[in-house]
């Protein structure tokens, strides 16, 4: 923990409290129908076309029925879009390498990852999907899917901050302003600073480098129709030395052993079917190539983090400066830090949007250092071995980043719902994996990802009212409105659907042979693999315990509905509870109002999202990266 | 019904104008930029000697001899430094593989350097990074290296320790990051010695 990584981190927090305010402004004009911007000349003719050819009448709101529907409608037909690109990619053009079509289970998992702005992984980048695959079935979802959360994020903050009023918005409006007056502009000068650092943005083949030094490696031998060549030695087996009549030939008292073949059930002798090697020689390395700038911008900006190459923002090209690492952290907290201003904004309590930005980075903080801690001290049982005390944890993780910006790295993807990664969580020590893993598991509301984080947190902000309202005996109220029964079940169910999601799926693959047959690791660091994996889909995060072989047909389909409960489920009890807050008056501040925001309403959400997001997981973080790291203190090895 | 269709209308509409702006407006749009302003970066930093590709800038390839620089480990593809398919080795903590990985390369390191048993190892020298392709190892695992290469090449610590300054990146800004010797381009500028 270096004097030098002190000061990156408070040049990280000054510049990500300097945007949030011109951000949150900007968002109040974005997801304004009639707002202004300085893109109006260039981009209102293109908004304007777009209503007429939906047929969409911009000046039309709608109740949270409506709005819903809207929203699960597109992306349902945003989905099937996606779905159908990927099973046919080798048809279509754009595919210079020749890559043929993902199974079904494959196409299914990835589509709804995109859908849910999850960007979960099961397939590896650089080998499976078409330059066609990556720049229209997935890059439409970066856009369409972090549009949809703040859409939904903008009807939740329109439901409080109007009253005794029916409607939230119009879902199209909001999408279509979303995606051309936020994210396309912000993207477009992203994706260029990011090549000014050495990102790739072209669409060559991939291109061959001659090696310096060839090497050989084995590779099995194909025979003349390329099927591989196998021995075809008897299999022997040792049986004792009988005599003429067929008693064991006893030396010493000891029966004397010899080879025989080994028979199968028919009598048969048995050859083995070992493939057989022969050498190669390498001399040369093929460079993956791609329109990977323009994805990547808004993989950031829009908190997917799904990687164009497999290492994702690990990859020299995906992430190629420490200058280019510290720019896709902000763009990560961008927005969703931005959305809290926007919130105070609307809400006329501008010190309410502040403290829930507060309380947002008093648990980001806390994070980051638990993990920067614990990856800076290193793995114990390595050190024993030899290795330089000092350099800290370095497994799976890039030199140019070294231990504090992977570390940061970590917990502003998990924080924020991203899921890009610049360095391997799974290789992460036993306490600086479960960093990430609580992040996830607080429910995504730490900034979160872009609207998301906001409505989950906003659904923390009324519990956290109704709790504080209970404990002095008044009714709860939040800016001005009644918190009833209808409000808070509407909230707890949000929250309980999450945990359900996760400990029930990985409850069923920890005992289940699908589940376990995945495994990259033994021990609990197997445990904490699958969990990992099933809160990354459920909280919509994305990244992963990348150990794990979750390209089969079972982990695709249940990570894919875990991932559609994460969303969905989530997002329609909160527009439910928009619906309802909507209607409701305001009364004025009484002596008796519990206050939203200053120091005690910033420590009482803290608990509440500790209490209530955490506590159902420590049993489970317990038995995983808890027991984990007391094994390696001992030295203990699966 | 009608407000079905009319929504379902929306739904697909916007579907295929984002797809159009999104997709294929805005990745052209960068990559004409990108070409235009950046056309070396954009392809890949690509290392060209007399017409032959040579690698990546930002890339690693696999050096065993004696007479190079060794990069750090890689777990990318089957053989390692696969750069069409990047990935770390995502074996945990307590992981029995990574442990007995890790006693190899560290003994292996002892030899080929001539380090005394029971010499620290740099961490970088001995674990695999992030993406199997991290184009550089950490400044002090280039000082360990030195003797070998100036040995094998027959040339003055002092030269080789020249061209390891002139091939590391700094922390941008003199902030951001940690250093790295670039181990492709340190052993091309050797060869062109």
């Amino acid at each position: 923990m270096h004097s030098s990584d002190w000061l990156q981190l408070a040049i990280y927090m000054a510049a990500l409290l300097a945007i949030t305010k011109p951000m949150g402004l900007y968002l109040m004009q974005v997801l304004d129908a009639n707002g202004r911007t300085w893109l109006d000349p260039v981009l209102r003719p293109l908004e304007r076309l777009t209503y007429r050819v939906m047929g969409v009448d911009r000046a039309q709101e709608h109740g949270w029925r409506q709005y819903t529907f809207a929203m699960l409608l597109f992306s349902l037909v945003s989905c099937v879009f996606t779905y159908a690109i990927l099973r046919l990619q080798h048809l279509l053009p754009f595919n210079p390498q020749g890559l043929g079509p993902l199974s079904p289970d494959l196409a299914f998992n990835t589509a709804v990852s995109f859908t849910t702005n999850t960007n979960w992984q099961s397939y590896g980048g650089e080998g499976t999907m078409s330059y066609l695959s990556q720049m229209v079935a997935l890059t439409i979802h970066n856009f369409a899917s972090a549009a949809v959360g703040i859409a939904i994020a903008a009807a939740l903050v329109r439901a409080i901050a109007r009253h005794s009023m029916a409607t939230l918005g119009n879902f199209w409006v909001d999408l279509v302003r979303t995606t051309y007056y936020l994210l396309l502009p912000l993207c477009l000068v992203f994706a260029v600073v990011l090549v000014s650092q050495g990102m790739i943005q072209n669409f060559n083949g991939y291109t061959k480098a001659k090696l310096t030094e060839p090497y050989t490696i084995q590779v099995p031998k194909l025979d003349d129709k390329g099927q591989p060549v196998t021995t075809n030695a008897p299999v022997l087996v040792q049986a004792p030395k009988l005599d003429a009549a067929g008693k064991p030939v006893l030396a010493n008292g000891v029966a004397i052993m010899l080879d025989v073949p080994k028979l199968d059930e028919k009598g048969q002798p048995m050859t083995t079917n070992l493939p057989v090697m022969v050498d190669q020689v390498v001399d040369e390395q093929v460079i993956a190539q791609g329109p990977m700038a323009s994805q990547v911008a808004i993989k950031m900006l829009g908190t997917n983090g799904g990687g164009f190459t497999n290492a994702n923002a690990a990859h020299p090209f995906e992430n190629p400066t420490p200058l280019s690492n510290f720019l896709q952290m902000l763009s990560i907290f961008a927005i969703g830090s931005g959305l809290t201003y926007y919130l105070g904004r609307m809400t006329k309590n501008q010190a309410h949007g502040w403290s829930v930005w507060g309380a947002m980075m008093a648990m980001f903080l806390a994070g980051v250092l638990v993990c920067w801690w614990a990856e800076a001290r290193g793995n114990s049982i390595h050190q024993a071995l030899g290795l330089v005390a000092g350099d800290g944890n370095m497994e799976g993780k890039e030199v140019r980043f070294g231990i504090f910006n992977s570390s940061l790295f970590a917990a502003i993807t998990t924080a924020a719902s991203c899921g890009a990664v610049n360095a391997m969580h799974d290789s992460f020590t036993a306490i600086g994996g479960l960093v990430p893993l609580f992040n996830i598991e607080l429910g995504e509301v730490v900034v979160g990802g872009v609207g998301a984080g906001l409505y989950g947190m906003l659904v923390f902000v009324v519990l956290a009212v109704f709790i504080a309202g209970l404990m002095v005996g008044r009714t709860p109220e939040y800016l001005g409105k009644k918190i009833g029964a209808y409000e808070v079940k509407m909230a707890m169910l949000a929250l309980l659907v999450l945990t359900l999601s996760i400990l029930g799926f990985s409850a069923w693959a920890l005992v289940s042979q699908w589940g376990v047959a995945g495994l990259n690791n033994a021990g609990p660091h197997g445990l904490s693999e699958i969990l990992y994996a099933f809160s990354s889909a459920t909280g919509n995060n994305g990244s992963a315990f990348a150990g794990l072989t979750a390209n089969t047909p079972w982990y695709n389909v249940t990570l894919g509905l875990a991932m559609l409960i994460g969303r969905f489920l989530m997002i329609v009890p909160i527009m439910a509870l928009a619906g309802s807050l909507v209607r409701k008056k305001i009364s004025p501040p009484s002596a008796g109002t519990f206050p939203v925001s200053g120091g005690t309403f910033i420590l009482l959400l803290v608990g509440t999202v500790l209490l209530i997001g955490a506590l159902n997981f420590l049993p489970a973080l317990a038995l995983g990266p808890v027991v984990e790291h007391f094994l390696t203190a001992q030295g203990k090895l699966f | 019904m009608k407000t079905f269709l009319s929504e379902l209308r929306g739904a697909v509409m916007v579907t295929l104008a984002l797809a159009v702006v999104t997709c294929g407006l805005y990745p052209l749009a960068v990559w004409g930029i990108a070409q235009a302003a950046f056309r070396d970066k954009a392809n890949g930093s690509l290392i060209v000697e007399h017409g032959v590709v040579r690698g990546s800038r930002l890339l690693a390839q696999a050096f065993t001899g004696e007479k190079y620089f060794h990069p750090r480990p890689s777990a990318a593809g089957a053989n390692g430094y696969d750069a069409t398919s990047s990935g770390g080795s995502n074996f945990g903590p307590t992981s029995q593989k990574l442990n007995d990985a890790i006693k190899d390369r560290i003994a292996t390191y002892r030899t080929e350097n001539g380090l005394k048993e029971g010499a620290p190892v740099p961490a970088d020298a001995v674990t695999a990074s992030a993406s199997g392709l991290d184009p550089h190892i950490s400044p002090a695992n280039a000082e360990v290296q030195i003797a070998r290469v100036a040995k094998a090449r027959n040339l003055p610590v002092a030269k080789v320790r020249e061209l390891i300054t002139a091939n590391t990146a700094t922390a941008d800004f003199g902030i951001f990051g940690d250093a790295g010797v670039n181990v492709l381009e340190l052993n091309l500028a050797l060869d062109r010695l």
